[in-house]
C-alpha cells in the first residue's frame, strides 16, 4: 500500500463524490449530464461498504484476523443510527405518538425502553456508533485473545457473535423494531433526509469519512505498531520471545476496526433508509470478506475497490437475475483464492513488487 | 562458587508430552558471565530445556531461577524476554516481510506497549544501535532488504543480530551454525565469543568441531537428564557419552 496508491485512492473517491453531487445537485433533471438521486446514494452505499471493508482488511490483512462477523459491528453502528432518526420522526408517525416509535405502539408499550433514553440527541447517538461496537469488540476480543484463540476457531466464533446478534434483533421483545427493524426516517439533524442536498450531503460525508479512515489505517499499519502487528500476522509466538504481547496488538487493532465498522454502517442507514436484522446475517459477513479478498487483501485500498466493484457487480446482477448473485459471489471467491491469491492490487503491482529469488549470495550491495 | 555467581539454576526440571518424558529431572547451574555449550543426541530434550527457560513450555514439577530469586516457571514469554533473557530458534525465525532493518528496530530493547509503539519515532540512538549490530552480524549492505530474502546463514545471523538488539543478560541460542558453511560457522564461533564477553550464553549445537572451537564447557543431555558435563575433552572421552553417540 504505497503512498503512490493510497494519494490516487483519496483524490478519486473524492473527485468522484464531489462531481457527483455538483451534477446531482446543479442540472436539472433533465439534463444530459444530471446524475439522478438515487444513484447519488447507491454510491454513498458503496462508499459505506467500502468503509466495512477497510475495516476488515486492517483485521485480517495486518493482524490476521479472519473475522467472519465485522458485519455485526456494522450493523450496530447503524443501529445506533437508525435509533436517532426514529427519534426524529416525532409525532410525524402513523401513531402520532411523541413519545414511542410506531413500532412500540403497536406492540402496546407504554414508555420507552431505558436504552432508547438519549437517542434524540444526535452527540449521543453518534457517541453510541463508536461506543457500542467498541465495547463489544473490546469484551469479546479480550476474551479471545487472551485465550489465545486464532485461526478457523476465532473465525467461527465470530460467526457465532454475529449470528447471535441476528437471532436477538429479530424478537420483538428486545425493542429493536423485530423483523422490520427500523425505518420510515424523515429528518436527519433536523433536515429532511429526503431532499437532495441531503442525499448528496450524506454521499459526500460518506466519502470524507471513508478517506479519514483510510489515512488513519495507514498510519497505524505503517507506524512501529503496524510493524509488530505484521510480525504478530506472520510468527505470533516470535513476537512472544521478544517481549510483545500480541494479544494487546489485536485488541486495540480489532476495536479500531470495530469503531470504523460501526462508523461505515451509521452513514450506510440514513441513505439506504433502514436498517433490519438481516444486517446481522452471516452472508453479510462472508461477503465483506469476499470483497477485500477481491480487491487486494492487506492493501487496504484494494479493500475499497473490492467493496465498490463488487456491490456495482450486486446491483447490476441482482436486477437482472437476483436469484444468479449468490452463485456468482461464489464463483468470484473460488477465482479469487485460486487465480489472484492477492486480489486485483495484487495483479496491478505484481511487476513491481515480484519477490526477489532467494539465492542472495550474488546480490550486488545497494 | 557462591549462589550471588549464579545466573540460571534449573532444579530439577520434569517436562512430559503425553506420558513421555521430555526433560527428567533436568538439573544445570549457569553462571554470570558463563558460555556453555549443550550437546546430545536428537530428542535429549535440548530445545525443550530452552522451551521451559523462556516460558514456551511448563514444567511438570522443578523450578528455574534465574539472577537472585525469579521463579521463571511462573512467568509467560513477553515477562521473560522483558527480564532480559533472548532466544534464537533451531528454525531461523525471522519477520519476513519486514527489511532487515526492521527487524532489528522491533527486537531493540524499549517499551514494548502499544501506546508506545503506536507514536514511536526512530530515534538517532536507535539508528546508531541497529547500524553498531549490523556491523557486527556483518549485513549492512543488505540492511534494506526484505529479510525473507535472506540466505539461510544470512538469516541466522540476523536472528543473532535480534538477540543482540534486545541487550539481554542471557542468550540462548539453538543449533546457531545449522546449514551454515566451514567459513560462516568459523565466523559465528567468533561472533558469539564477542557477544559473550558482555552476557551469558547457552548454545546447543551438534557441530563439534564448533563446539570445540567456542572453548567453553559443555553438558551432554541424554533422555532428558544431564549425561556427562566438563571441557570438551572431558566429556569426549566419558565412555557414557560415546556410547550414546555411538550406539544411537
Ligand atoms: N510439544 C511436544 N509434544 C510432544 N512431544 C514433544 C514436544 N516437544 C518435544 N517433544 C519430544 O520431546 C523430545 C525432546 O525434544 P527436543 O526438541 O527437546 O529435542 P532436541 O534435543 O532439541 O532434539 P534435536 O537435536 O533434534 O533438536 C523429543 O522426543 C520430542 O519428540
Ligand atoms: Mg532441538
Amino acid at each position: 500500500m504505497s503512498r503512490l496508491s493510497i494519494s490516487v485512492t483519496l483524490a478519486l473517491v473524492l473527485g468522484i463524490a464531489l462531481v457527483m453531487a455538483v451534477l446531482n445537485l446543479a442540472l436539472p433533471e433533465g439534463a444530459a449530464l444530471h446524475v439522478p438521486t438515487y444513484a447519488v446514494s447507491l454510491a454513498g452505499k458503496y462508499l459505506s461498504y467500502a468503509m466495512l471493508a477497510v475495516a476488515v482488511d486492517l483485521v485480517w490483512g495486518f493482524a490476521g484476523i479472519l473475522s467472519l462477523g465485522h458485519a455485526a459491528f456494522f450493523a450496530l453502528g447503524g443501529y445506533a443510527m437508525g435509533m436517532y432518526l426514529m427519534r426524529q420522526i416525532g409525532t410525524r408517525g402513523v401513531y402520532g405518538n411523541a413519545l414511542l416509535p410506531d413500532f412500540m405502539v403497536f406492540l402496546n408499550w407504554k414508555s420507552l425502553p431505558w436504552y432508547w433514553h438519549g437517542f434524540d440527541n444526535a452527540g449521543f447517538a453518534i457517541l453510541m456508533v463508536l461506543v457500542v461496537p467498541g465495547l463489544l469488540a473490546l469484551v469479546f476480543g479480550w476474551l479471545a485473545f487472551r485465550s489465545r484463540v486464532t485461526g478457523v476457531y476465532l473465525s467461527i466464533i465470530t460467526q457465532a457473535l454475529t449470528y447471535a446478534l441476528l437471532l436477538a434483533f429479530f424478537r420483538n421483545d428486545m425493542g429493536f423494531g423485530g423483523n422490520n427493524g427500523l425505518t420510515d426516517f424523515k429528518d436527519m439533524f433536523a433536515i429532511p433526509l429526503h431532499a437532495d442536498a441531503t442525499r448528496s450531503g450524506l454521499m459526500v460525508a460518506t466519502a470524507v469519512l471513508l478517506c479519514a479512515e483510510l489515512l488513519v489505517a495507514r498510519y497505524v499499519v505503517t507506524s512501529r505498531f503496524g510493524k509488530v502487528l505484521i510480525a504478530v500476522r506472520d510468527t505470533e509466538s516470535r513476537t512472544r520471545f521478544l517481549g510483545y504481547r500480541p494479544e494487546a496488538y489485536k485488541l486495540f487493532v480489532f476495536v479500531l476496526s470495530a469503531v470504523m465498522a460501526g462508523i461505515g454502517g451509521a452513514l450506510y442507514v440514513p441513505q439506504v433508509g433502514i436498517i433490519n436484522p438481516g444486517e446481522f446475517s452471516p452472508a453479510n459477513s462472508i461477503e465483506a470478506v469476499i470483497w477485500v479478498a477481491v480487491g487486494g487483501r492487506g492493501t487496504l485500498v484494494g479493500a475499497v475497490l473490492g467493496a465498490v466493484l463488487v456491490n456495482f457487480g450486486k446491483t447490476i446482477l441482482t436486477g437482472a437475475l437476483p436469484e444468479l448473485w449468490l452463485f456468482a459471489l461464489g464463483a468470484l471467491f473460488i477465482l479469487v483464492t485460486l487465480l489472484l491469491p492477492g486480489g486485483i492490487l495484487g495483479l496491478l503491482s505484481r511487476r513491481r513488487a515480484r519477490p526477489a529469488p532467494t539465492t542472495p549470495a550474488t546480490e550486488p550491495a545497494e | 562458587m557462591s549462589l550471588r555467581d549464579t545466573l540460571l539454576y534449573v532444579d530439577g526440571v520434569t517436562v512430559t508430552f503425553d506420558g513421555f518424558r521430555a526433560l527428567n529431572a533436568l538439573s544445570l547451574v549457569l553462571e554470570k558471565g558463563e558460555m556453555r555449550a549443550v550437546i546430545g543426541p536428537n530428542g535429549a530434550g535440548k530445545t525443550t530445556m530452552m522451551d521451559v527457560i523462556t516460558g514456551k513450555t511448563r514444567p511438570d514439577s522443578g523450578q528455574v531461577v534465574f539472577g537472585a530469586d525469579t521463579d521463571l516457571t511462573r512467568l509467560d514469554e513477553p515477562d521473560i524476554a522483558a527480564l532480559g533473557i533472548g532466544r534464537k530458534f533451531q528454525k531461523p525465525t525471522v519477520f519476513e516481510p519486514h527489511s532487515v532493518w526492521d527487524n532489528l528496530l522491533l527486537a531493540l530493547a524499549g517499551d514494548r506497549r502499544p501506546r508506545f509503539t503506536l507514536w514511536a519515532r526512530e530515534t538517532a540512538e536507535e539508528r546508531d544501535q541497529i547500524s553498531g549490530i549490523l556491523q557486527t552480524i556483518r549485513l549492512a549492505e543488505h540492511r534494506h532488504r526484505r529479510a525473507g530474502d535472506l540466505s539461510h546463514g544470512q538469516k541466522q545471523w540476523l536472528e543473532i543480530g535480534m538477540l543482540l538488539a534486545q541487550k539481554p543478560q542471557l542468550l540462548l541460542v539453538d543449533e546457531p551454525v545449522a546449514g551454515m558453511t566451514d567459513a560462516e560457522t568459523e565466523q559465528t564461533a567468533e561472533l558469539l565469543r564477542e557477544i559473550n564477553r558482555t552476557r551469558s550464553v547457552v548454545v546447543v549445537e551438534h557441530d563439534m568441531a564448533f563446539v570445540r572451537a567456542l572453548g567453553v564447557k559443555v553438558t551432554v543431555l541424554h533422555e532428558g537428564s544431564v549425561l556427562s558435563e566438563g571441557s570438551i575433552d572431558h566429556v569426549s572421552d566419558d565412555p557414557r557419552v560415546v556410547e550414546v553417540y555411538l550406539g544411537r
